[in-house]
């Protein structure tokens, strides 16, 4: 038998797919740790983010201290929080939280700052408070590049929250992690696929929402069915 | 030792003026007679010179290898060390790489002494080896060596697996080997390297040896190091796996459980050597450094080389050999 041949008898065998070691459950701590990770990360970077974008203060020590954060390198850091805290759930969250900062922030700050100066300073001109300029202007337009920032923040994370697994915890990075220790080339690639497609998976999710949050105002589809529902649509209530 | 040297430059002329075979062993033998007869150390008898194992494949200065560890680096340095001091001419070969690298580094000659540990090697050669006391390992060696690999005298050293417990657990529950653990294993986490848990000398050897099943494992991804250590330190984790020689167990009294049924399969350190390129005279200086080579100096040189002084592995075995009587 091959290795992909034994991937595949793995995948099918039923053993696998129960318990607390079993795939389902390795699936759902990989989410839940990526989910608690995004939800830090987010609570930090988005409004830290809106502020930079919004008021363009502290624009060059945002970026520089993002950019800085990305050069961590990920098992350091997360040994490093092991050390400091001890193992357990947070410690290794922690520096996940930490390397996905940077791409939250970055994505955050660079759609608020994409947005045409000149509609701000109408909105000022209309009379709107900052406030409303960030949440009515700013935010709506900033869309588009704020998704795909979020969009590459999620990816990233899925894929690396597997080094948890490093350290005491679970997720999908167990049967890398463990099939590396033990020499066992099968689970260990059973185990890159199962994120690789769950990473996929993700994505496309994220695709398919990102296209639907968008305002319609802001689509900016190429087939010509779409452009006319989009413009048909505020007609319709009069019609 | 100058003799050595003159005849080395003439040997390496002779090979690069002409390819002629018996000019070449010629050149070869008398280096070899050279080789035999400058060591301090040597044999006054002088009888290698006679050998035809010394003569022929000895023409290259001795090459000692060691494996990614700076363990394994440390002892090399001291095995080159101690050569040099003999009179041996020695280039040392550090980080070869794990073990399926360079035991066939030393089968093919590019290597032709390298530290290795006797349980691991064994298990290395042979996957079926039952052989766990130290004894054993020894006596199951030679048997299991490819053609052409010997090993030489195996040191007093050890570095294995052991299960560690700090001072108070030791205190808690009465502890000074596995099987006093064995008793209160329900209570116990274990903390180890993820395979751990499913190797022969893990948790399955734990059960059929010793009837031991702890509360919980944690599996901690750094072979015993900082973040194994901070765990069992915080109580996080009762017992951990920690090798033997780790200074860590010294810093902070940590006590090392008694293996009386051979969970861990013994680990002295030992010289694998090409048989025919090692003359018996440098067999006999490796020797006498396995004799005088304790686990407690393996701990000593890997604070010296891995803690906060970061020596150079030679720095460290230089000093060892100085105070162990072997300096030139």
């Amino acid at each position: 038998m091959n290795l992909l041949e034994q991937v595949a008898a793995w995948f099918a065998d039923p053993a696998h797919w129960a318990g607390p070691e079993g795939v389902p459950a390795r699936l759902g701590e990989h989410l839940y740790y990526s989910a608690l990770t995004l939800g830090l990360a987010a609570a930090v970077a988005v409004p830290l983010g809106l502020y930079v974008g919004h008021t363009g203060r502290g624009r060059v020590a945002a970026i520089a201290a993002a950019g800085a954060l990305r050069a961590l390198p990920t098992l350091g850091l997360l040994t490093l929080f092991v050390i400091l805290l001890g193992i357990g759930l947070m410690p290794p969250v922690y520096a996940l939280v930490i390397l996905t900062i940077p791409p939250l922030l970055a994505g955050t700050y660079a759609g608020i700052a994409a947005v045409d100066r000149q509609l701000v300073d109408a909105a000022r001109g209309l009379g709107m408070t900052e406030w409303q300029i960030l949440t009515k202007v700013e935010l709506p337009n900033a869309l588009p590049v704020l998704l795909g920032g979020i969009r590459a923040a999620v990816l990233q994370v899925i894929a690396t929250v597997a080094v948890v697994a490093y350290i005491n915890l679970g997720g999908l990075g167990r049967f890398l992690i463990d099939g590396l220790a033990v020499r066992d080339p099968v689970r260990l690639v059973a185990g890159a696929i199962l994120i690789a497609v769950l990473a996929l998976a993700v994505d496309g999710l994220l695709a398919l929402v990102q296209r639907f949050a968008l305002p319609p105002g802001l689509k900016t589809s190429r087939s010509g069915r779409d452009r006319e529902a989009i413009e048909a649509g505020p007609l319709a209530p009069a019609g | 030792m100058k003799n050595a040297v003159l005849h080395r430059s003439r040997l390496q002329a002779a090979g690069r003026r002409t390819l002629a075979l018996p000019a070449a062993l010629a050149a070869a033998t008398s280096l070899a007679l050279a080789l035999a007869g400058c060591g301090a150390n040597s044999n006054p008898l002088e009888d290698t010179s006679s050998q035809p194992a010394a003569g022929g494949t000895a023409q290259a200065p001795l090459v000692v290898g060691s494996s990614g560890s700076t363990e394994s680096q440390t002892i090399a340095e001291i095995y080159a060390g101690a050569l040099r001091s003999a009179g041996f001419e020695v280039e040392t070969k550090p980080g070869i790489g794990s073990r399926e690298v360079y035991v066939k580094a030393v089968e093919e000659g590019s290597v032709d002494i390298i530290p290795d540990y006797s349980g691991n090697l064994l298990l290395h050669l042979d996957g079926n080896a039952t052989a766990a006391s130290a004894p054993d390992v020894l006596a199951a060696l030679p048997a299991a060596l490819p053609e052409g690999l010997k090993v030489l005298e195996a040191a007093p050293a050890e570095s294995k697996d052991a299960m560690v417990v700090t001072k108070a657990t030791a205190e808690k529950y009465q502890l000074s080997s596995i099987e006093d653990m064995a008793k209160v294993c329900g209570e116990l986490t274990i903390g180890a390297n993820p395979e751990f848990r499913e190797r022969e000398y893990g948790l399955p050897g734990l059960e059929a040896k010793y009837n031991c099943v702890p509360k919980d494992f944690e599996p901690i991804n750094d072979y015993g190091g900082p973040a194994t250590l901070k765990a069992l330190l915080t109580d996080q984790i009762q017992v951990a796996d920690i090798y033997t020689t780790t200074p860590s167990i010294e810093d902070n009294d940590l006590v090392v459980l008694e293996d009386p049924k051979n969970l861990f399969i013994a680990q002295q350190v030992l010289p694998l050597v090409k048989a025919d390129a090692v003359s018996q005279d440098a067999a006999a200086v490796l020797d006498k450094v396995s004799a005088e080579l304790r686990t407690e100096d393996l701990v000593d040189l890997n604070r010296q080389v891995s803690g906060d002084e970061k020596r150079s592995p030679a720095d460290a075995a230089a000093d060892w050999l100085e105070a162990e009587g072997f300096g030139a």
